[in-house]
């Protein structure tokens, strides 16, 4: 995984959010505008230059306590402000596993 | 099986309690994630994609009953449901929740099992030959020199901060089922012309993205010395090794960098100064290991019962016998490997039930013992041939007794891109593809033995470079990517498979499997010829052009 201050130098091509996995429990949760965590992508902040990109980063790895391993994630924004996931990576971390039922909840 | 004693009780115990702690100050805010990392994956705790994994060791690859009913209570307890068998003798768990851990590690405790030595730049669980102590013609059980290597390496501070991990295989047998050529130290337990006990030492064997076959060191150490010996390579390892840069800090570019002989001189001139030392290992202390293994009391039993007659007219029963079972040593008993590849499932998983039903069959027919193999798959190392057909029908109807031991289905795969954060590409779908494939058993026998290893990245956990068709995942601009090895082999004669040409993409990765198999199909000169020996005999070419000439 790329670190967040490599991250850092890295210019944002496009509509973002920082994800990073809850402490406690590992689940994969969403930077929100509210300066808090949500598993739900659909309430992440998005960024879309590296300014902000880096601001929302920081203040992501500031709360360690909270996720852990924060990064930069590209997401697509429909006409219509629905979020999905920027790639295959991301896609299988919001909707899980793709190898079938026994790896369901 | 191996008991305890009362220090490795106390020591199992009280990294649990100091693991909890460290939890607790963790998710407190004592502790920053950079601060707890290292101790997490001092204890088995990774991050993956979609939450924390549990990695725990099964030393040597032997598993009690009741410690194979604490991995399914934790499955069930702690996790989804189910575990997934590794490469080397470990079982992971992908869904455990860090504020749980301490439970499930204190859980797991109480049946003498944990999770040192699984994860971290240390001495990682000492693997071998799943067979160990039962197959016939072995010199002798390589779990009492496992062991010895593993009680001597715990935590030991001089292989707990190395530049890299550190793995060691053992096998004592000609035929080597513990891969020890892929691994930073290779073993064989041989005897020399006195018919003493001691090892050729192999080292700098690896796989990932610079892949190296280890190279014999030593023809012979004697038992008594082989401490001394490993410690001289480690120190040797240790001085040199690079800690600069993360991809050339594995002892195989070490090896590769100074030469063999030159590695060599140093690591004699190394072990010169401590072989005769307290490391050098007293009788005693080999017999105190000994005794602490429990062998069965092997009735007298025939070579053929009447049970085994009879059920030998059931085509399914024999299907599977003849696939599924091997020679044992006792007159009378077989060995049973157990496939975790049935059709369309990810590779090397167990559901809590099964592990729990599969924990019943072995009190009832393997004297309480089941093994893991490295190609992620169990075995029943004590079955009297009497039970064969009642314990075919038990395995039958937990989905258990897939007769693709060895043939082109019985894949071994890195869980990859579904997993996996470091992983590129997926591994696992491709591997269920490719089961349904050739998921008819008279074609896969047809085929005869073919290994297909399969890793979502160059990291290697798939050892696709080993496999007799390898499948390595990368990503190109976004999308995955595969390419394809062939004429690798992991065993005694192990070598790095060749790529073939151009990377596919995912959705067309078993029909180039077809495509080769195909090929192979049409090239052997008898039925009888194996892929590998096509291969051998032919290159690479013909597989080539056989791919490529449509694509």
């Amino acid at each position: 995984m790329t670190s967040p201050l490599e991250q850092k130098k890295i210019k944002i091509a496009g509509p973002s959010v920082v994800t990073a996995n809850r402490t406690w429990d590992g689940i994969v949760v969403y930077r929100t505008a509210a300066k808090g965590w949500s598993a739900e992508l659909s309430e992440a902040a998005i960024v879309r230059n590296s300014d902000e990109a880096k601001a929302l980063l920081a203040e992501s790895v500031a709360d360690d306590v909270g996720a852990v391993g924060p990064y930069i994630a590209p997401v697509q924004v429909g006409a219509d402000g629905k979020i999905e996931p920027g790639n295959l990576r991301e896609q299988i971390r919001r909707t899980g596993v793709t190898i079938g039922q026994q790896a369901q909840a | 099986m191996y008991a305890y004693d009362e220090i490795d009780r106390t020591l199992v115990n009280e990294r649990v309690s100091e693991f909890r702690d460290q939890v607790k100050r963790r998710l407190s805010g004592e502790l920053t994630e950079d601060e707890f990392k290292i101790l997490r994956l001092q204890n088995g705790v990774y991050l993956q994609l979609h939450a924390y994994m549990f990695r725990v060791a099964i030393p040597y690859g032997t598993l009690a009953t009741n410690q194979l009913r604490a991995l399914a209570h934790v499955a069930r307890k702690y996790d989804r449901g189910y575990g997934h068998f590794t490469t080397r003798q470990n079982i992971q768990f992908n869904w455990i929740k860090l504020a749980e851990l301490p439970d499930a590690l204190e859980d797991l405790a109480k049946v003498g099992i944990h999770a040192m030595q699984t994860s971290g730049n240390n001495m990682r669980n000492v693997t071998s030959d799943q067979w160990a102590g039962v197959a016939p013609g072995e010199i002798e059980d390589p779990r009492i020199w496992s062991e010895l290597i593993r009680q001597h390496t715990t935590l030991h501070p001089e292989f707990s901060f190395l530049p890299r991990k550190f793995k060691i295989a053992i096998t004592a047998s000609d035929h080597d089922r513990a891969a020890i050529k892929i691994h930073d130290i290779g073993l064989k337990l041989i005897k020399n012309e006195k018919g003493e006990t001691g090892f050729e030492v192999l080292v700098g064997g690896g796989l990932g993205r610079t892949p190296f076959i280890a190279k014999t060191i030593k023809q012979f150490v004697h038992g008594r010395d082989i401490l001394s010996y490993i410690e001289a390579i480690l120190r040797v390892y240790n001085q040199y090794g690079r800690r600069d840069n993360i991809y050339k800090a594995r002892i195989k570019i070490l090896v590769h960098e100074l030469g063999i002989e030159k590695f060599s001189r140093e690591v004699e001139e190394e072990w010169q100064h401590i072989r005769n030392s307290s490391l050098q290992i007293d009788d005693e202390v080999i017999e105190d290991i000994r005794s602490r293994f429990t062998y069965p009391a092997y009735e007298k039993l025939p070579h053929m019962p009447d049970e085994l007659r009879q059920a030998a007219a059931d085509p399914d029963f024999e299907a599977w016998r003849k696939n599924s079972v091997a020679p044992h040593k006792a007159q009378g008993y077989s060995i049973v490997t157990i496939s975790l590849k049935p059709i369309g499932k990810p590779p090397g998983d167990a559901t809590a039930e099964q592990m729990d039903a599969l924990a019943d069959l072995a009190d009832r027919y393997s004297f309480g013992e089941i093994r893991v193999g490295h190609e992620q798959n169990l075995a029943l190392p004590h079955v009297a041939k009497r039970d064969l057909p009642a314990l075919w029908k038990a395995l039958d109807k937990l989905g258990l007794a897939t007769p693709n031991v060895n043939l082109i289905t019985d894949i071994i795969a890195c869980p990859g891109l579904d997993y996996c954060s470091l992983a590129n590409a997926r591994s696992i779908p491709i591997a269920q593809e490719l089961t349904r494939r050739f998921a008819n058993h008279e074609l896969a026998n047809l085929i005869g033995r073919l290994h297909i290893n399969i890793s979502g990245c160059i990291n290697a956990c798939g050892h696709h470079h080993v496999g007799h068709i390898g499948i390595l995942g990368v990503e190109k601009n976004g999308e995955e990517v595969y390419q394809i090895t062939i004429g690798g082999r992991a065993d005694e004669g192990a070598v790095l498979g060749t790529l073939i040409g151009p990377g596919v993409k995912f959705d067309e990765v078993a029909d180039v499997i077809e495509d080769i198999v195909e090929a192979y199909l049409a090239l052997r000169e008898r039925p009888e010829e194996l892929f590998m020996d096509t291969v051998k005999r032919l290159g690479v070419e013909p597989f080539k052009e056989r791919v490529y000439a449509t694509r």
